[in-house]
């Protein structure tokens, strides 16, 4: 982390992304537009299978949409990059190296020799609270320290935006909790662009800046609403507060809707059925 | 009885093994020796020389060189045809999981060729190489080969994606995304195969050495299997009618292999060290 980059700012222009031929053709993603404001966090949320990890893997280039163009700082991007790097769902820390080797593997995979990453390494491990378990293996770790353990991985490369797909799902609550907490922390104190993927409505409150609610399969956006919360923030203060509760209240409105129209007969969603 | 309930895991299965292993000692020795004392054999178990008697003629062969060489020479073939399968099998089988083009060309005659059992082979192979020796070690290494090779490619198309996406986004050439991902991702599936691929190994050693006569005539000793292996040391105590020495011979194969799969063991805990504890 020699120089410190400003965050970027991701845009999206009339993506989509169908799968398969013809009459078998699946779109997931359909003409989706949306802006990931620079140094803001942003947080998309939308029911689960509704393409939001489709439109994650566009984001990174690990896939190309069919249509439309996604845009860094102005700049088209189609190559997976350590600007916009992704911590995903579960862990993809790899299993045989230790938090350690783990970490400084972007530096060096970039080049960068094994020495001159090391102090980075330490103050990272140190600054997610894992100076001790800096010699274990993912597997000795908790969920909660190896979610951290992939902070730390991510975060060493100094990304233009960091995407995190659903990072907590799967964390006992009380883990969930802190770890929401320690995050707000970590973005609170880097102000970096951060695009956070959730399902969970309490945790998009709690985190966002921004809120991306998005549409059923396929995915587009369906509405904004600015998360206006003074920072730094506590779990306990937004629980209570009555304009989170508000702006909840508006959101879930939007997301029953969304949650509602899968379950209904209609037309579309039959030649869905059809079509997977 | 032994009472176990107080003791650390470890003691109470060593102990278990101890048990189990002299209770068959104890029941081979009497179903052997029935008919010997009560003039009613049992059937098959009668014509099995009892425990004491093998240990005695393996007492005898404690001495004896061509015994020895006998286990050398299987050490030999086995570490001979599982190294070239293993400097073979991973490289190859890492090449059919990784080039579409090397898999499309390459996988239909290997699939064709793997359902050939290797000691088919022996008639072809005591042909077309130059002396027994080869002939045995190839087949060998067959035994091992297909093994490994399948279970490499296994392992290296099992690889979660986000692995690889997340280093080509930290920024891994291929060449890295290989050495330190992809190779490391499959070393518990190569250390699986490379195990399977020894017990074969010891089969079909075993075989190959009693079909073809021993192989070469290394060695001379006062035992009856003189410098052919442990599988021509069975077969020639079997032709010579020294039946405590067939079993001598067996149990002589299982503890061979016992080290062999043991050693696998080692060698896996320490190439993969993150693979113990789970």
């Amino acid at each position: 982390m020699t120089k410190k980059t400003k965050g970027g700012k991701l845009e999206v222009r009339d993506v989509s992304k169908a799968y398969g031929n013809g009459r078998f053709a699946k779109t997931v993603v359909d003409r989706c537009s949306f802006t990931v404001e620079d140094n803001k966090l942003t947080v998309m949320i939308g029911p689960s299978g509704s393409g939001k990890s489709t439109m994650v893997r566009l984001l990174a280039s690990f896939e190309q949409p069919t249509a439309g163009s996604v845009l860094l700082d102005g700049k088209r991007v189609t190559k997976p990059g350590s600007d916009r790097l992704v911590v995903f769902q579960e862990t993809a820390l790899y299993p045989w190296m230790t938090t350690y080797t783990n970490v400084v593997f972007g530096p060096e995979a970039q080049g960068r020799s094994k020495g001159s990453c090391k102090k980075a390494a330490d103050e990272l491990i140190n600054k997610v609270g894992l100076s001790q378990f800096h010699e274990s293996y993912p597997h000795e770790l908790s969920g909660g320290m190896q979610r951290r353990a992939e902070l730390a991985r991510a975060l060493i490369n100094d990304p233009a935006i960091m995407i995190l797909d659903e990072p907590f799902r799967g964390l006992d609550a009380m883990t969930k909790g802190l770890m929401q907490e320690y995050y707000a922390r970590l973005f609170e104190s880097s102000q970096n662009t951060h695009l956070f993927v959730t399902t969970d409505i309490d945790e998009a409150i709690f985190l966002a800046d921004r809120l991306l609610i998005m549409s059923n399969f396929p995915l587009r956006l369906r509405e904004v609403i600015d998360v206006d919360l003074p920072r730094p923030r506590k779990l306990a203060d937004v629980i209570e507060s009555d304009a989170a509760n508000d702006l909840k209240k508006k959101a879930l409105a939007i997301l029953h809707e969304e949650a509602m129209r899968s379950f209904m007969p209609s037309g579309s969603a039959a030649s869905e059925v059809i079509a997977g | 009885m032994i009472a176990t309930a107080n003791m650390q895991p470890s003691a109470r299965a060593g102990v278990r093994a101890v048990i189990a292993i002299a209770a068959t000692v104890v029941f081979w020795e009497v179903t052997s020796r029935f008919g010997e004392w009560t003039g009613v054999a049992i059937p098959m178990m009668n014509v099995i020389p009892p425990p004491s008697r093998v240990l005695l003629a393996w007492y005898n062969l404690i001495g004896d060189v061509g015994y020895w060489q006998s286990w050398y020479l299987s050490f030999l073939r086995v570490l001979a045809g599982f190294g070239v399968a293993m400097l073979l099998g991973i490289p190859f089988g890492m090449l059919l999981a990784l080039s579409r083009t090397f898999y499309q060309i390459t996988f239909p005659p290997f699939e064709v060729l793997r359902p050939i059992p290797p000691l088919a082979w022996v008639p072809a192979a005591i042909l077309f190489w130059p002396t027994q020796e080869l002939s045995i070690a190839f087949i060998t290494f067959l035994g091992a080969f297909y093994t490994i090779v399948i279970n490499v490619v296994g392992g290296a198309r099992s690889i979660d994606s986000r692995y690889v996406q997340s280093a080509y986004a930290m920024g891994a050439s291929r060449w890295t995304l290989f050495r330190r991902v992809i190779f490391p991702a499959t070393l518990p599936s190569i250390i699986v195969g490379a195990a399977v691929g020894m017990g074969i190994t010891w089969e079909v050693v075993v075989a190959a050495e009693m079909i073809s006569g021993g192989g070469s005539s290394m060695g001379q000793g006062a035992g009856s299997g003189t410098g052919g292996g442990l599988g021509f040391f069975i077969w020639n105590s079997y032709t010579g009618g020294s039946y405590e020495q067939i079993v001598v011979g067996m149990i002589s194969i299982g503890i061979a292999g016992y080290i062999s799969s043991s050693a696998i063991r080692i060698l896996g805990n320490l190439v993969a060290p993150w693979l113990k504890a789970r």
